[in-house]
């Protein structure tokens, strides 16, 4: 194709102002890819640790009652709303311990352990003693277990709120991460959380994440899931709702990197219908003769729309590669002496993927301002000017 | 049969004030000869070869070319009828320095065609072959001479088979032996390719070469006469 071959000539005909405008593009290019991914990186390791080892969407019981009967008549209707990965159920209540001369509030989180450990990783977590094999056992966290000076098998007298006390072995310690859940909760068994604060079979929570990758869906699951249950007496709460300022936090993140990725794509676009602009001036004797020779205007103008389109095609390309590389170099540098990273690299393929093809699809639209300036020359003008 | 006819042809210039370059031109050319306009500088015989190439349009009359009148085609119509019609020769040569002495012969052709079967390729080959600049083919324009930089832009005039091929000031640019070799080729062009030539010159040697000159003053034809003095093409 003429167009195609002639642009690719008039750019291999001025190398150093292609290979210019190409870097400048590329280093555009890779400071959105940078930015982007930089903020998106930030954002996952904030929501991660937000909520990530943690129930996204909540069902709790309403009004008066405190807890949940026919609950398994529950899990079986939201089971299959889409969207829903793990699902569990939890007794929980507020019960006390003595430390010295004074009691600890606490709250014992009495789980179905199997399918909570899959939510919360509790097994992973405990860093000495084992899992729960009973029922008259615990485990209680790293800052509880500091507070009260505790050793794996002692015994651990629980007072709940209507004044009995239960002896529970500690079975073992864990570390969530979260010092207000290492503080305050002590983990046993669901059955066991039932007896000590007399649920009999009810539970206080049906606990359950999303699909990773729908995360920001999470209010939509939840309403999906009230539409499923379908019951007055409970009600369904998502971690969007429980957590605004840090979605707004994001949601400001998100709109301060699209300002900087727009502005650096206007300048992309203005720098590179000026220098094609001036282009058309230093081949005009080309187009001239071109158009002497019966080059349709389509075609003269496609000469610029593919220049811009080759410019960009190669710019946007190089740019990803110089921003990860960036991205990379960022990493290693600003890695603490264990190896740990400040921020954990995510790869975004979809964002780099929409960049690439706007950077081109922008540096091709770019070309058409040119192109509509190479309309207006008359080859007369060429010829008579010699 | 007629090739190309100007009627009452009158181009005007407006800007600040009115220039009249031509006034009332009335001219036919017969297919498959070979005629000079001739006139000083600024005498407007470039103006008229412009609108001869439909590269300018009168300011009034009619041009016909090849049946088609000029007036009633739109933009596209005009560039196809410069393709496939017409060929350009320039004082400036004013090849593509971009492309190969090949490539320029081939770029009539692909202006209208996707790409080149072997044929086209050979048929380019041949032209230059006919110019005498066959081995210069792989070169770059800023590579060749101003005589060879002609022979190409000759070739390539000639790439599309048009039937009339305009060539203004062809030898504008060239020396005395070199305008000879030029003149010379025309005539060998012209006898086997059976063009209509029109060569529009201030050179009367030139226009010795041609079987008929039309000369041009202030915008007015005043001579059209048969050339009895035709200089034999001899090597």
């Amino acid at each position: 194709m003429l167009p195609l071959k002639i642009a690719t000539r008039f750019l291999k005909s001025g190398k150093g102002q292609t290979a210019l405008i190409v870097f400048g593009i590329a280093i555009a290019v890779s400071v959105q890819i940078f930015v982007g991914l930089l903020i998106i990186g930030l954002q996952i390791s904030l929501v991660n640790s937000t909520i990530g080892n943690q129930p996204q969407i909540t069902i709790r019981p309403t009004g008066d009652t405190n807890t949940i009967k026919n609950w398994e008549i529950i899990v079986n209707q939201v089971r299959n709303v889409d969207g829903l990965d793990k699902i569990s159920v939890v007794a929980a209540g507020n019960a006390s311990v003595p430390n010295d001369n004074s009691i600890l509030p606490i709250l014992v989180q009495g789980f179905d352990f199997q399918s909570a450990d899959r939510i919360y990783g509790i097994s992973d977590s405990i860093y000495q003693g084992e899992q729960l094999k009973s029922l008259k056992q615990v485990l209680i966290g790293r800052s509880l277990e500091e507070e009260l000076g505790v050793e794996i098998g002692d015994k651990l007298p629980i007072l709940t709120p209507d004044g009995g006390v239960n002896l529970f072995e500690i079975a073992g310690f864990y570390d969530l991460g979260i010092e207000s859940i290492n503080k305050s909760w002590v983990i046993t068994n669901l059955v066991a959380a039932q007896r000590l604060f007399g649920y009999r079979d009810r539970i206080t929570g049906i606990i359950m994440t999303v699909d990773q990758d729908r995360l920001f869906d999470a209010d939509k699951i939840a309403a999906r899931i009230e539409e499923a249950v379908n019951n007055k007496d409970v009600e369904v709460t998502n971690w969007k709702d429980q957590n605004k300022d840090l979605l707004s936090g994001l949601e400001g993140q998100t709109i301060s990197s699209s300002v900087i990725q727009g502005v650096v794509l206007a300048s992309v676009v203005v720098a590179i219908s000026s220098v094609l602009s001036i282009t058309v001036l230093q081949k005009s004797r080309q187009l001239g003769i071109l158009k002497a020779m019966g080059i349709t205007d389509r075609d003269a103008s496609l000469i610029f729309v593919f220049q811009g389109l080759l410019i960009g095609l190669i710019g946007a390309t190089v740019g990803i590669a110089l921003g990860l590389g960036l991205l990379y170099a960022f990493n290693t540098f600003t890695s603490s002496a264990e190896g740990t990273a400040l921020i954990e690299i995510y790869i975004d393929y979809n964002f780099i993927i929409r960049s690439w093809v706007i950077a081109i699809s922008s540096s091709t639209l770019a070309g058409l301002i040119p192109a509509r300036r190479s309309l207006k020359l008359n080859p007369v003008d060429v010829i008579r000017e010699g | 049969m007629i090739t190309l006819e100007l009627s009452g042809v009158n181009k005007i210039y407006s800007g600040a004030y009115q220039n009249q370059v031509l006034f009332d031109i009335n001219l036919s050319f017969e297919a498959k000869t070979c005629s000079a306009i001739v006139g000083e500088s600024g005498s407007g015989k470039s103006t008229l070869m412009n609108i001869m190439g439909i590269l300018d349009t009168p300011t009034s009359g009619e041009v016909t070319i090849a049946s088609n009148i000029v007036s009633s085609m739109n933009r596209k119509q005009m560039a196809e009828i410069r393709n496939r019609t017409i060929g350009f020769v320039f004082q400036f040569h004013y090849l593509l320095p971009e492309f190969t002495v090949l490539e320029n012969v081939l770029i009539p052709h692909l202006i209208h065609n996707r790409s080149q079967s072997g044929q086209v390729l050979n048929r380019a080959r041949n032209l230059l072959d006919i110019v005498g600049i066959a081995k210069l083919e792989k070169r770059l324009p800023t590579q060749i001479s101003g005589g060879e930089q002609q022979r190409t832009a000759i070739a390539r005039a000639l790439m599309n088979n048009p039937s009339i091929i305009l060539a203004d000031e062809p030898t504008g640019n060239l020396d005395s032996v070199t305008t000879q070799n030029v003149c010379r080729l025309f005539g060998e062009i012209k006898k086997e390719f059976n063009t209509t030539f029109i060569v529009v010159t201030h050179d009367r040697t030139v226009a010795s070469h041609t079987d008929r000159i039309v000369e041009v003053r202030d915008g007015r034809i005043i001579s059209d006469k048969l050339n009895t003095k035709i200089v034999p093409q001899t090597r």
